[in-house]
């Protein structure tokens, strides 16, 4: 399939004045980018492994804030009815909110890139997480509560032992959806904020025409998405011992 | 009566408030010795589990009271273990681990951790579970399922065991298999039961006294029935019994004459 679709491509813009390169001229191009990922003359001009592991780990950071809070949060949210409701109307306004729409107020907050990306990722992935971990805890059966309660589980028992491995398959569907929602948001972020990263390299191609340099980072950009959205998934599946199913 | 060991008072329970104010029981008093098995039997709706779960303390009840061994009952705890309808086992444990999480919630102060082994394979042992310790509960049948239920229930030494139905969703063989095995327990142990059904071969089977109620709303005890077959009981030999067909009858013919203007109303 994907060898047809190469060749589609390649017939499709094999024409001298076609607007994008044909995929063997993006191999050409990209040979020297495709063999040396390692490279670093400093500054940005760097290889695509240096640029992909810049962003990864701002992801890593972001997401792993938004996963802490959004749980914690959306725990908050699905036990009680009082934050429920005092709650559910602002994250259902603040999650429309597109993530890039946050970074000139976080640049303006934080005075620097970095942290303003990092902010973008949190402030994007966390809403799906809260969600997902707040229907996840309502909908725990009464069953399993009456069970606690006859137990007489306190409340750090029933955490443990009853609300987090009942809830892992919602928490874990926002934990999925949050995780796709931070690559996406990264790499909209980098090209505005610049320095080191995927995003700020697909820019900084463009302003240099290099249409194959940006075809060969969007494969890869792809790819690493795929790979992260697996990693959770998989993460799941072990954490939830057979209650996670994707 | 004997030594009262388990006694509800005067309880009654209201759900609702206003238009939609409902009575689901009135005015139940009962009083449970110490070893006997009681079993509340009546049409469905009528409130036996609602008093079930008040005993259990899982709902409070509108008025009067619930006391085990002179104590007031005001929440749930392990010394009324509930053996739920649907078993209510943690999917996400296995038998073991599901046994053994009562057990160590109960004993973690009195008994050491390979007390607490022993005494969870014990349990198991008892309802002959053993051989699927390291099963989850998606991978055993339904009358599995229900063994283990019963294995937490009593690992947790309750002083009253609480049966909700436990049979009602299994097939007629199991059905019978499992209530052989409850007898076996509770001649070996003398635990107090209370159980729920609404199978009256079950409750003339198994019980020294039937409390049979009448159909809701405002459900009160109807009539008492003392079984007075000796024990152990085999049912086979009980199908011909008098006593055991007398009161088959007596069940039979509350439940479907005298309760049943009420359906009508």
């Amino acid at each position: 399939m994907i060898g047809l679709l190469g060749l589609v491509w390649q017939w499709l813009c094999s024409s001298p004045d076609a607007s994008l390169p044909p995929p063997s001229k993006v191999l050409s191009d990209t040979h020297e980018l495709i063999t040396q990922p390692f490279y670093d003359n400093g500054g940005n001009d760097k290889g695509l492994f240096w640029h992909l592991l810049a962003s990864l780990k701002r992801v890593a950071l972001g997401y792993t804030l938004a996963a802490t809070v959004g749980i914690g949060l959306g725990v908050l949210v699905g036990s009680s009815k009082w934050a429920m409701r005092a709650l559910d109307p602002l994250f259902q306004v603040l999650r429309t909110i597109p993530p890039l729409a946050w970074l000139p107020l976080s640049l303006a907050a934080f005075r620097d890139g970095q942290p303003s990306a990092i902010f973008v990722i949190f402030i994007t992935a966390i809403w799906p997480i809260i969600i997902n971990t707040a229907v996840g805890i309502r909908n725990i059966p009464q069953d399993y509560r009456n069970v606690a309660r006859v137990l007489r589980l306190n409340g750090a028992e029933f955490f443990t032992t009853i609300m987090l491995p009942a809830a892992a398959p919602y928490i874990f569907t926002g934990l999925r959806i949050g995780i796709g929602l931070s690559w996406l948001a990264i790499v909209a972020a980098e090209m505005l904020i610049g320095g080191v990263g995927i995003g700020f390299f697909i820019w900084d191609a463009w302003n240099s025409s290099l249409i194959s340099d940006i075809i060969l980072a969007l494969a890869y950009v792809g790819v690493i998405g795929f790979l992260l959205d697996r990693l959770v998934a998989l993460t799941g599946k072990l954490i939830g011992r057979g209650t996670v199913s994707i | 009566m004997k030594n009262e060991y388990l006694k509800i008072e005067h309880v009654c329970k209201t759900f609702g408030k206003g238009e939609t104010r409902s009575e689901v029981l009135r005015d139940i008093s009962l009083e449970v010795a110490k070893g006997e098995y009681i079993a509340i039997i009546g049409h469905s709706g009528c409130g036996k589990s609602t008093l079930l779960n008040i005993v259990a303390g899982l709902t409070d009840a509108t008025s009067g009271y619930v006391f085990l061994e002179g104590r007031e009952v005001h929440q749930p705890g392990p010394d009324r273990a509930v053996v739920f309808q649907n078993h209510s086992l943690l999917p996400w444990l296995t038998v073991y681990d599901n046994v053994r999480l009562a057990v160590d919630k109960v004993f973690r102060g009195s008994k050491s951790s390979a007390e607490r082994h022993e005494w969870t394979l014990r349990n198991l042992e008892l309802v002959h579970m053993t051989h699927a310790l390291k099963k989850r509960p998606g991978e055993i049948s339904g009358g599995m399922k229900q063994r283990v239920g019963i294995a937490r229930a009593l690992s947790m030494s309750p002083k009253v065991l609480l049966l909700d139905e436990p049979f009602g969703a299994l097939d007629a063989l199991t059905r019978a298999h499992l209530q052989e095995e409850v007898m076996k327990i509770h001649a070996e142990l003398g635990n107090t039961v209370m159980m729920i059904t609404h199978d009256v071969d079950e409750a003339v089977l198994l019980s020294d006294r039937i409390v049979m109620m009448t159909n809701g709303p405002a459900a009160h005890i109807g009539e008492i029935h003392d079984v007075n077959l000796a024990r152990p009981r085999n049912r086979l030999e009980l199908i011909g019994d008098p006593t055991y067909i007398a009161g088959r009858a007596r069940v039979l013919e509350f439940l479907h004459k005298k309760s049943h203007y009420v359906e009508a109303a």
